[in-house]
């Protein structure tokens, strides 16, 4: 072995007493712990072409984000599709995310939706038609519809917050669940308040 | 190759040397040679956008582009032995003339060929472009011949892709991929050429090239956190610049060397910031990072404001994140806001370009920061951790000594490019950069064999005064010798280096080090002679052992006008230092194998 250099020993060197957190920020040394992760809902305007999709999608994989939903539709612009992402990342994780996503092309506007934003998702629950009397039941409770009834299985849709549809689907499973398909969230800003703006604050719709 | 059609295109262009067509404007153009396919829109865009060189390879899908590049007198193609040569030769152009390298290649294995460059390139923030030829449109989905999903594949390595899908628009879509990929941050772009676009008919001369609407690249920082920085930059005591890749491909080495030498802040650069500022300066500490110096090293360390420009902390740079520049308040410019505390926070991000906001935060400080006890410490490291080397006549060559002999016999503006591995950190230890543009490396993906490519785009890129010097290693080459025929074809003025120690030496480096010197497919002595391959593809070839051979080898090689190659027979021990181990601290870094030991 050869090229050694000379100078003072990594021992013999002066050593800082700060430190950074694995987020990059300077911390206290003595402090510390991961970061708490926050869950948030993304409302992203993207232009309305093919491809667009496995774009997003291929960003949050390769970039290790997890999404716990993703769901996507026209708007009532022909040119413009809405992808609304609920996902769970510390702090910084979710300004990149955001940034990232604000990065690829096809993206118009991104917006983190308020707390008090309305979210809404739907699930197609099907349950054995052993009690149909019952079903039907436990189905206005929740304010479901039976959209299919045959002789073996009723499918009943059922629309509201996760929450909601998290409980119905639970209380269905006294049925028997068949098969079950869920949306993922949908989401709006309340009020006359634009849901996604460019960046000098217009409607992006325009 | 001196029979396929291009190259008699080449020669029609010898004959009209004195027209520049760059100068022509697209309405000129279009008079002269109208549009009538989709293809001649590509051409055409290519054209406009002031174009001259190309660097691919033939292949079916991408025939009808080709047919068209006959006909254009601007645009000079190189065909390339290897499509991935095609991307390192554009990409490495992109670097030399701060304009989009261009590089096309046809479906399939083509398309899958250029990949590696474009990573390179997308990872570096390198302009350039690459045109793929597609299949047909009626078969894009049916596993046609030479099919792949090229803009599939390429979507996470590229800017932004596009699939061509209208002959009247294909050329729009070449020209706003140009613009794209020197626009704001820059990188690779790609655009997809069904074979039924290209070859459709269409007399739509391409527009006005734009960027996407939904594309922005800032320009000023905000003025208030300009102030809030300058404040910052004022109060600091132990100061430092970490200028990276950005500064230069912002064309911002001007502003930055004023900034610096006025307030008097030691200057760091990131190896992709190599030649933002002068190397020989008083200010200057060189590079830091896992090979860096001691004192740019020591500096970043012990730091209490580190301002980072056109910087992505990459963690060969950083080391452990716990442990990097652990006192500083960050301040950090770039054109690209996902870099702003993407791997460290930034107490003072900014957010646009690079020399604008260098010169935004020359004019708002008032006064440079009290740090005369600061640069001093900075000295005093420096001859604390000098970079020596020992030259015993009873030993090989040591490769330092090889790349400050190439130094010493070139100018200051001579073009350096490397490929990946030992050879690449002692060129850019060793040689002294002074000058923007002159340092062509493969930074973040590590792609051994870009050298030799490189240089090929690099010497298209390059003045005529300004040598193109390719340090590579023997296995580093082995992996795109093939292109050493396009320069010979070429008759290209190029020296490459091969600093050959018969191993892929830092793999050997790090399995002594930490494989308890298992050297697991890292013997390279099965590798060819050098200078005798050199002179079988037509180039000037030597061989050099010893010390008192190498001056007179290097100017025998330099005098030679076109390629030479010269195998250094370097000692294959030798390693390089200083080290800072996969996530350690910047401030331990290793002098030597047994302090590695140590840590």
């Amino acid at each position: 072995m050869t090229g050694g250099l000379q100078g003072p020993g990594p021992l013999d060197r002066p050593q800082p007493t700060g430190r950074r957190n694995s987020q990059g920020i300077r911390v206290d040394p003595d402090a510390e712990a991961d970061p708490e992760t926050r869950r948030a809902v993304l409302s992203a305007l993207v232009e309305h072409e093919p491809g667009v999709l496995a774009e997003v999608s291929g960003l949050f994989s390769r970039r290790q984000f997890n999404i716990e939903s993703l769901t996507v539709g026209p708007t009532e612009n022909d040119n413009r599709a809405r992808i609304t992402l609920v996902f769970e990342e510390p702090e910084p994780g979710l300004e990149q995310a955001k940034k990232q996503l604000e990065k690829l092309l096809p993206v118009v506007s991104v917006t983190e939706l308020p707390d008090d934003a309305t979210r809404r998702e739907l699930a197609l629950i099907k349950v054995s038609a052993t009690r149909p009397d019952e079903v039907s039941a436990l189905a206005s409770m929740y304010d479901a519809q039976a959209v299919d009834a045959g002789r073996e299985t009723i499918t009943v849709e059922v629309t509201g917050s996760k929450q909601k549809i998290d409980a119905a689907v639970e209380a269905f499973d006294r049925f028997g669940t068949h098969e079950i398909v869920r949306t993922g969230i949908a989401a709006l800003s309340r009020g006359a308040e634009y849901t996604a703006t460019t960046p000098d604050g217009a409607p992006a719709d325009d | 190759m001196s029979d396929s059609p291009v190259s008699e295109m080449d020669e029609t262009n010898e004959a009209s040397e004195e027209i520049d067509r760059t100068e022509h404007s697209p309405e000129q153009r279009a008079e002269e040679r109208p549009v009538t396919t989709g293809a001649d829109s590509v051409v055409r865009a290519l054209e406009n956008a002031g174009v001259e060189y190309l660097f691919g390879v033939q292949g079916g899908a991408i025939m009808p582009v080709y047919d068209a590049l006959y006909d254009s007198e601007q645009l000079t193609h190189l065909t390339m032995a290897h499509e991935q040569g095609a991307s390192h030769a554009a990409d490495a152009y992109g670097i030399v003339a701060g304009e989009p390298g261009v590089c096309l290649a046809t479906s399939g294995p083509g398309a899958t060929n250029l990949v590696t460059g474009i990573a390179d390139a997308n990872m570096d923030s390198d302009p350039m472009i690459a045109l793929t030829g597609q299949v047909p449109t009626a078969f894009v989905g049916n596993d046609a011949f030479q099919e792949t999903d090229t803009t599939g594949v390429t979507d996470p390595i590229t800017k932004t892709n596009f699939f061509a899908s209208d002959p009247d628009e294909v050329g729009d879509d070449v020209g706003a991929a140009l613009a794209l990929a020197n626009t704001g941050r820059p990188g690779p772009t790609l655009v997809d050429l069904p074979k039924d676009i290209t070859n459709a008919e269409t007399d739509r001369e391409p527009g006005e090239p734009k960027t996407p609407d939904t594309f922005h690249a800032p320009e000023k920082a905000d003025e208030a956190a300009v102030e809030e920085t300058a404040r910052a930059i004022e109060a600091a005591d132990k100061p430092v610049i970490l200028a990276g890749g950005g500064v230069i491909k912002g064309d911002a080495t001007d502003e930055l060397r004023a900034f610096a030498k006025e307030y008097e802040i030691p200057v760091i650069t990131t190896m992709p910031g190599i030649g933002a500022f002068p190397e020989d300066h008083e200010l200057s500490l060189e590079w830091a990072g896992m090979h860096g110096t001691g004192f740019a090293n020591m500096a970043i360390t012990h730091c209490d404001v580190l301002i980072g420009i056109g910087t992505r902390f990459d963690d060969r740079l950083t080391g452990g994140i716990e442990t990097f520049a652990p006192e500083a308040k960050v301040v950090h410019v770039d054109i690209d806001p996902a870099e702003i505390s993407k791997n460290i926070h930034a107490d003072y991000p900014l957010i646009g370009d690079a020399g604008a906001v260098i010169e935004q935060l020359h004019e708002e400080i008032e006064f440079a920061p009290d740090a005369d006890e600061w640069r001093e410490q900075c000295q005093t490291w420096k001859s604390e951790y000098p970079m020596d080397y020992q030259t015993p006549d009873d030993e090989p060559l040591k490769p330092e000594f090889v790349v400050e002999a190439l130094d010493e016999a070139t100018s200051d503006r001579a073009i350096v490019t490397t490929g990946v591995g030992q050879h690449q950190m002692w060129a850019s230890q060793y040689w002294t950069f002074t000058e923007p543009r002159t340092w062509v490396s493969s930074h973040g993906l590590g792609t051994m064999g870009y050298g030799l490519p490189a240089a090929i785009g690099a010497r298209l890129a390059a003045d005529d005064d300004q040598e193109v010097i390719c340090f590579e290693g023997d296995g580093s080459l082995l992996m795109t010798i093939q292109e050493l025929s396009v320069a010979v074809r070429e008759n290209m003025d190029i020296t490459v280096a091969v600093l050959n120690n018969e191993y892929v030496g830092m793999v050997r480096q790090w399995q002594d080090a930490f494989f308890e010197g298992r050297h697991a497919a890292s013997e390279y002595s099965w590798c060819p002679e050098f200078d005798k391959l050199a002179e079988a593809f037509g180039a000037r070839g030597f061989a050099v052992d010893d010390y008192d051979e190498v001056a007179d080898t290097i100017e025998a090689a330099l005098e030679y006008d076109g390629p030479s190659v010269i195998d250094f027979h370097i000692d294959p021990r030798a390693n390089v230092y200083p080290m800072v181990p996969s996530g350690g601290a910047n401030g331990q870094f290793a002098l030597s194998e047994a302090q590695l030991e140590d840590l």
